[in-house]
Parts: structure tokens; sequence; C-alpha cells
């Protein structure tokens, strides 16, 4: 098997890890502060690609005000979901938020799959965003470029956000003890809002590389790589967040190992070949790579 | 300066404060003495807004504590040093004394109470980068304490300071209180340990399942025969 074709296995991986990375992120920090696992999170995902697919095809507006006006609507679905679905919930039981999170994941399918049916649609990049570039034996898009740069961008950004800024320390206070952060007088509902604000931004900018990726949406695309990027963040050790990075790049490498490399009668099989992975890693390391011994 | 009447707290079916009253004046230092499961540890959540209260009433110069939320009682001055220091383990020292100070805009002022903090307990300037985890018991109790007066509390609700600490920290912090009573903060201290308690309080309350029993001043209860039997472990 020439080397170059694994190189370039090695690269989509890495990029697909990457995608993953950014979901699982928010989950992550979601998980941290609420101890709620955000099953809506990968449909916040699909909401915000066909926001994009109605600025961009519809309105014909340019590229950049077409991610800023998508990432608000994210924002905005993720702030009214925490406030309906889980605020009233707050002090109930983990499996009833748990239930209340699926229900608004498949809500949230269904209004979709109301509006624009089952049916795939094309969403299309602009010419020059598709445009090959070739790096040595790689070949890589305008979009997978930045792609890349900006999950670099994103992930340096939070790791500053997170631990030299105010909300930020006020963060990992809350995902520590949310008791003791009300007793320094931080407002949690504050917190709580500024992580599903940046979790559900984040999401919507993962979509956007998703549907560039595979230049089609239909309403159930967030579904499955939500699952995945909830696995990378279990993997890595949820309510870590260089957990999430570290579970998202290992699941989008060994996907696309799996998947360039094995013959083709098994590589069908590639997303039970990822939950494969994620319970192997629990059965070693119950609580993920990264994760925190007392979180067992 | 805080006026508790008849508070009562109810877990589900439980009631672990009922028709509690007291009151604390200013400057004045206050235990509350009482056994395992008197419902202290309940009633200082009450007033710092951890826990809704089912019935009472709960003033703090003039305002009704229970219909405030815990952030917002802590930007009126009350602060809480909560039962098991509960310190942020995974922050370092410096970012725990950081989030005691997170309502403070006055710089100048939060740069004073790092000084008071580093003089009172010397320990905590030495491992400003450490994680908090890796402090002893009797410095994470230090820990908290500081944590608690970077937020400028004009009543300080301490809940069993000296728990688990042994005999010689136990005395570190204690005089750590006691300078505070001299700089004249407010102090309502919950404590197992009685005599300790009684001796740097001004007034005590004792309660018992979920209200007061006996109540008066600290030199006078200290000589009690019923308290003594019950907390001081008879003749001491």
């Amino acid at each position: 098997m020439p080397i170059d074709y694994i190189i370039g296995q090695l690269v989509n991986g890495l990029r697909l890890g990457s995608i993953y990375a950014i979901v699982a992120i928010g989950y992550s920090i979601v998980y941290g502060i609420l101890k709620l696992i955000n099953f809506a999170h990968g449909d916040i995902m699909t909401l915000g690609v066909y926001a994009m697919l109605i600025f961009m095809t519809m309105l014909g507006l340019p590229i950049w005000m077409v991610i800023i006006l998508s990432m608000m609507i994210s924002v905005c679905a993720g702030l009214l979901i925490e406030r309906l679905a889980y605020r009233p919930l707050r002090s109930a039981a983990e499996e009833t938020t748990l239930v209340s999170s699926l229900a608004v994941s498949t809500l949230l399918q269904n209004v979709l799959l109301m509006i624009f049916s089952a049916q795939k649609q094309a969403f299309l990049l602009p010419d020059y965003m598709t445009e090959l570039h070739t790096i040595g034996s790689i070949h890589l898009s305008t979009m997978n470029i930045i792609t890349f740069a900006s999950v670099a961008v994103s992930l340096v950004v939070l790791i500053l956000v997170i631990h030299k800024t105010r909300i930020g320390t006020a963060m990992r206070a809350c995902s520590e003890n949310l008791t003791a952060a009300k007793l320094m007088g931080i407002n949690i509902n504050k917190v709580i809002v500024f992580a599903f604000a940046v979790g559900s931004a984040l999401a919507c900018m993962a979509g956007f590389m998703l549907a560039g990726e595979y230049k089609t949406v239909d309403p159930a695309m967030g579904f499955v790589p939500g699952l995945k990027a909830f696995c990378a963040a279990v993997l890595g050790g949820i309510g870590s967040l260089g957990g999430a990075v570290i579970g998202g790049l290992l699941i989008g490498v060994s996907e696309m190992l799996f998947a360039g490399l094995m013959p083709t009668t098994v590589t069908a099989y590639r997303d039970a070949f990822v939950f494969v992975v994620l319970i192997l890693v629990l059965l070693f390391k119950p609580t993920g790579i990264l994760g925190s011994r007392e979180r067992a | 300066m805080l006026q508790i009447s008849n508070l009562q707290v109810k877990y589900g079916g439980i009631t672990a404060v009922n028709g509690l009253s007291l009151q604390v004046n200013e400057n004045e230092t206050i235990a509350l003495i009482g056994s395992n499961g008197a419902g202290k540890t309940t009633t200082l959540h009450a007033i710092s807004g951890l826990l809704k209260p089912s019935q009472g009433e709960c003033l703090y110069q003039g305002m009704n504590l229970l219909k405030m939320a815990a952030h917002d009682i802590v930007a009126r001055g009350i602060v809480h040093v909560p039962e098991g220091r509960q310190v942020f383990t995974r922050l370092t020292i410096e970012e725990n004394l950081r989030m005691g100070a997170y309502l403070q805009k006055d710089r100048q002022l939060v740069k004073q109470n790092y000084e008071r903090i580093y003089e009172m307990f010397p320990i905590l300037k030495e491992r400003l980068r450490q994680s908090a985890g890796t402090l002893s018991g009797g410095e994470q109790q230090m820990l908290a304490i500081g944590r608690a007066l970077m937020s400028n509390p004009k009543l300080l609700l301490l809940d069993e300071p000296s728990m688990g600490l042994s005999p010689l920290l136990t005395q570190q912090v204690f005089e750590a209180l006691y300078e505070l009573k001299k700089a004249g903060l407010t102090i309502l201290l919950v404590e197992q340990n009685a005599y300790e308690a009684l001796e740097l309080s001004d007034r005590a309350y004792v309660m018992e399942t979920g209200s007061i029993t006996i109540e008066g001043n600290s030199v006078d209860l200290i000589r009690d025969p019923k308290v003594k039997e019950a907390y001081l472990g008879g003749e001491i």
C-alpha cells in the first residue's frame, strides 16, 4: 500500500477528527457544569446548516455573513433549549434531563423534516472554496484548509478564555463545585448560558465543515456525527477540554484509517468500528483518557 | 443586622429546621452549637440562599433574604465558608482567591485583601500557583477562609472550620478567627468544638432537633450545667 495513500488518509482523519473535536467540546463543557448530556447538540448543528443553506442559496449572501448569521441562529436555538427544556429541570435527577434532551433532539429533527422534507439537498460552496491545493503528495481544498485553521484558532481562543478570563475561571469553578461557585457570588445561570452559547456556536461551525465535506444536507445529518462526537468526549474524558480534542482526533483518525485501509467488505462498518474503539478504551480507562478520577 | 424568625426548612418529608429564631447584631460573634443533625448546617444554607425555607423570615439590614438568589446574597455582604471547605481543588490557590473576589469591582481593595490574607496565612502566598487539591486539610481551611475574605464580607458564616483538623491546626484557624473578630467582623460560627466556639463568641445558641433550646451570653453558657454535660464533655 503506497505510503502517500496512508498519509492522505491520516490527513483526512485529522480533518474529520477536528470536526468531531469541535462538537465534542460542546458536549463536554455543558456536561462539566450541569452533568447533562445534551443529545440535542448534534441537531443544533443540523439547524445551523439549514440556516446556512437558506442564507446562501435563497438569499445569496456572502459566505462570511452566512456563517456569522447562522452561528447567531444556532446560539439562539441553544439558549432557547436551555431555558425551556433544561432550566426548569435543574433540580431534577440526571435521567430526567437526559430524557428531556432526547426529546428536544427528536423534536428538532422532526421540525426540520416537516419544513425541508427528508430529501437530501445540495450544499454547494462557492468555487474558490472547493479549489484543490497540492502540498507534496497531499491534496487539500480551500475548505479543508479553512477547517484546519478555524479548528486550531477556536481551540487556542477557547483555551485562553477558559484559563485566563473571569468567565472562564468561573466556568471551571462551576464544573468542579456548583454550590461553592454560588457562594462566590457567581451567577451560575450566566455561566450556563455562556457554556451553551459557546457550544452551539462551535456546533454550527462544525456543521458548516461537515456539510462542505458531504456537499449535501438532510435533517438527520447531525445525528450520527453528534453521536460520534459524544463518543469522542467520553473517550477523552467527558468534562475535559483537552480530552474532547484528543478523543475527537483519535476517533476521526481511526475511522478514516479503517475506512481507507480495510477491505471494502468491512469498510461499511466504519461507524460500528468507532463504537468498538470507544468500548475498548473505556474497558481499560473507564473515565476516559484525560478523565478525572473523582468522576468515576 | 441579621434577624431570623420562625424559620422552617424541609427536605422532602423531613423537617430539618423547625421554628428557629435567632439574631446577629453588628460586630458580634455568635456561636451556633449542637450535635450532629440538629440543623445547624441547614440553617446556614437557608441564610446564604442555597436552600429555600418553607416558612419563616430572614431579614438582613431590612432586606428579605428569602427572595434573593445566592449570588445576590453574596453581593450584599453575607459570605459563607461551607462545611468541608469546598475549595476548588483543580484551580490554583490564586484562582481560588480570585473567585472569592468575583463580584469585587474595586481593584485597590482587592489588592489590599490579597495582602491581608497573605499576612494572615503566609502558607498561601508561598503556593499561589499550586492547585488547591495539593493542600492539606488545614491549609484548605485557611484557603476557604481567605477566599471568603476576598468577597469583602460584612457577615461571615462559618460552618465547622475545625472539622477534621489536628488540635494544632484547629488552634491556628481559631487564631485567625480571633483576629477577624478583633478587626470588627460580624461572625456566625457553627461548630462541633463547642468549647472553642463559646470561648470565641459573645453570645451563643444551642440547637437541638431543628430549633433553639438554649441561648445566652457565651460566658454564662460555658458554665451552664446542661450545656456542660451535653456539649462540653462533662466537667472541664
